[in-house]
């Protein structure tokens, strides 16, 4: 058992070997390997269109693959057994580009969904959490009875990764958490997503152009280019690579403004 | 690595202690809110209180709310509960849970008599603002219809058409087969119950009158209300949620002529072809079936029709079409642009496209049906 333990501290989080994804015959990802350590903020970035959502989507099983292995907690996800996967899915929350709330369900249900599937808690405790995610992710409890289209965009993001940490999760996919933020919004999101990694030990895969967020945030960026990974490091890494489409992106005129 | 988790009394004087061991996650949850339940009960009279948790093995939001819970319970007075032995690593949730206010908000959805009686009434009262809403959606198209009858160039013409693709020429089919299929049955009921009188060959007559008067365009009107009205409502009120229409009329557009006008006219337009080969279909129909089962001879068939009907009973039939497409297709737009943002309000309001554009074309054959009586057509 300490065996174990052992292992699956030492192993990577997210195992992702030769993946290939195609599209008609666009191939989207050719032959990609990437590994997210546990406890990490991973920073993913790339060219519009790269697939770095497709990525995501792949890895959580949303998109199918022509090729590879993935393996998420040590599980294969291709010869796991519904048990395991629905174990594998338990541990692992997933906050949409546009958040993807049930429109149908209040803000409160919408977090509460997960815990009423897969645990047996009482109203009052679900409650009780409802508010304290709500808390946790800077919104008031006053926000609890609204329904989704009367949130605000930054709202939205706010609900949705407080119903993507609902089951307390250790691995968190983000995918461009910050994208329609204002700045002051983003940067918030950012430190949110640092106090929420201390705090519950998470291990968090977010897609971003956030620059900011990538500087702030992330504690290791991974760069999509032609369907791999062309580079993975730090942010001090990626400012000394000579890849040109790195170079452009960390010397920009943006990037020089957010180093200041 | 899980181990139940157990909360334990330790005796210690005027002191009370309590030991948090194992793992306070969410899987434990039922048994940890047992547990804190019972150890509310503890407090009373103490001098001081702690929680101990430093033999907690694994914490989570559950866990910590479920302690700090414990905690706000037991400290009463000046006597404040204190969490002892935090680890590092689990001090910042908690302090993240402390900061949580404890009173739940209140689920707003009791149901009680008063608040019956309020659905009813407004349901009531909402009767007069359907009916406001159609009368509304009238004007606005017919506001549309004549500013482009001013103004040629701002018609949309490909977007009629691909209308009338969609809802003339790819209903065709269906059409045409259900009510061939209703012509079918009707010849062979009139038969099978004609024949005990031995007026076999008054199906015919039957046959004709119904068919071009009340069913061809009934039964067609019906068919196109399920499978255009709903549509339209669909395809109007996803645009709605999404802000197209919004987008649209922050451009300088009028949403009712950009979408509302060309959809109206398809449906206008393809109301009476479609009633025409509906009715055609079916006399066809009932005359197979009258050939096959009742022995009538095409030739006697055709003979006997044109005997039965005039043109009056075409005409009668074929004035309704445009009418109730006209109804099917204001229906159908007001409940479009009356979608709100959420997916259920989008399948409620196509529902309701479908249910008051049946239920508005039956009435409005009522109408018609009493009007040609009066004018003894």
């Amino acid at each position: 058992m300490a065996k174990e333990i052992q292992s699956e501290i030492q192993n990577p989080i997210i195992r992702v070997r030769d993946i290939t994804v195609q599209f008609g015959a666009t191939r989207v990802l050719d032959g990609l390997n990437l590994d997210v350590k546990r406890g990490e903020i991973l920073g993913f970035v790339g060219p519009s269109g790269a697939g770095k959502s497709v990525l995501t989507r792949t890895i959580i099983g949303l998109v199918p693959k022509l090729a590879g292995s993935i393996e998420v907690f040590g599980v294969d996800l291709d010869s796991s057994n519904t048990s395991q996967r629905r174990n594998v899915e338990r541990r692992w929350g997933v906050l949409f580009q546009q958040g993807a709330l049930f429109s149908s369900l209040t803000v409160r249900q919408n977090i509460q969904f997960p815990m009423r599937e897969y645990l047996r808690v009482s109203q009052r405790l679900m409650d009780e959490i409802t508010i304290a995610k709500l808390t946790m992710v800077g919104l008031k409890p006053e926000v609890a009875d609204r329904f989704p289209s009367e949130l605000s965009g930054g709202m939205i993001k706010r609900v949705a990764l407080a119903r993507a940490l609902s089951l307390d999760p250790d691995l968190v996919f983000l995918d461009e958490p910050t994208s329609g933020l204002d700045p002051i919004g983003a940067g918030d999101f950012d430190e949110l997503v640092r106090t929420l990694q201390r705090t519950l030990g998470l291990t968090v895969f977010m897609v971003t152009h956030d620059l900011d967020s990538l500087y702030t945030a992330c504690d290791r960026i991974a760069v999509l280019g032609n369907g791999k990974i062309i580079a993975a490091g730090s942010i001090a890494d990626m400012q000394a690579s000579q890849h040109p489409w790195l170079k452009q992106y960390f010397h920009g005129k943006r990037a020089r403004a957010v180093m200041g | 690595m899980n181990s139940d988790p157990k909360l334990e009394r330790i005796a210690k004087g005027n002191a009370l202690a309590l030991c948090a061991t194992g793992t306070w996650t969410a899987s434990f949850a039922p048994v940890l809110e047992r547990m804190v339940a019972d150890a509310e009960k503890l407090a009373g009279g103490q001098q001081s209180i702690f929680i101990d948790v430093s033999e907690v093995a694994k914490l989570d939001t559950f866990g910590a709310w479920l302690i700090e819970r414990l905690r706000r319970s037991l400290t009463q007075g000046a006597v404040e509960a204190q969490i002892a032995g935090l680890s590092a690593n689990y001090s910042s949730l908690v302090d993240e849970v402390r900061r949580v206010r404890a009173n739940p908000v209140i689920d707003g959805s009791t149901i009680t008599i008063t608040g019956m009686l309020e659905q009813i009434g407004r349901a009531v009262a909402g009767v007069a603002g359907t009916v406001a809403g159609l009368v509304d959606m009238l004007g606005a198209v017919l506001a549309a219809g004549a500013r482009t009858l001013i103004h040629p160039r701002s018609f949309r013409l490909t977007s009629t058409v691909h209308h009338m693709e969609q809802v003339c020429w790819r209903a065709v089919p269906i059409v045409v087969l259900i009510t061939f299929l209703i012509g079918c049955i009707i010849a062979q009921q009139g038969i099978f119950h004609f024949r005990r009188f031995g007026a076999d060959l008054f199906v015919v007559d039957m046959l004709g009158v119904l068919v071009l008067r009340e069913i061809g365009v009934l039964l067609v009107a019906i068919m196109v209300a399920g499978r255009s009205g709903s549509a339209y409502t669909a395809e109007l009120g996803s645009m709605k949620m999404r802000e197209e229409i919004d987008a649209l009329r922050t451009m300088g557009f009028d949403p009712i002529e950009v979408l509302v006008l060309p959809r109206m006219l398809a449906l206008v337009l393809a109301l009476p072809i479609l009633a025409f080969l509906g009715a055609m279909a079916a006399l066809y129909g009932g005359g197979l079936v009258a050939w096959l089962y009742g022995g009538v001879q095409p030739e006697a068939f055709l003979l006997r029709l044109r005997d039965a009907i005039s043109i009056d009973h075409f005409i009668v039939g074929i004035v309704k079409a445009p009418v109730m497409a006209a109804v099917i297709g204001i229906v159908a737009c007001v409940e479009g642009l009356a979608v709100q943002g959420s997916a259920e309000s989008l399948g409620q309001h196509t529902t309701s496209s479908v249910v008051k554009g049946i239920f508005f074309v039956i009435v409005m054959d009522g109408v018609f049906a009493i009007f040609f009586a009066a004018i003894g057509m």
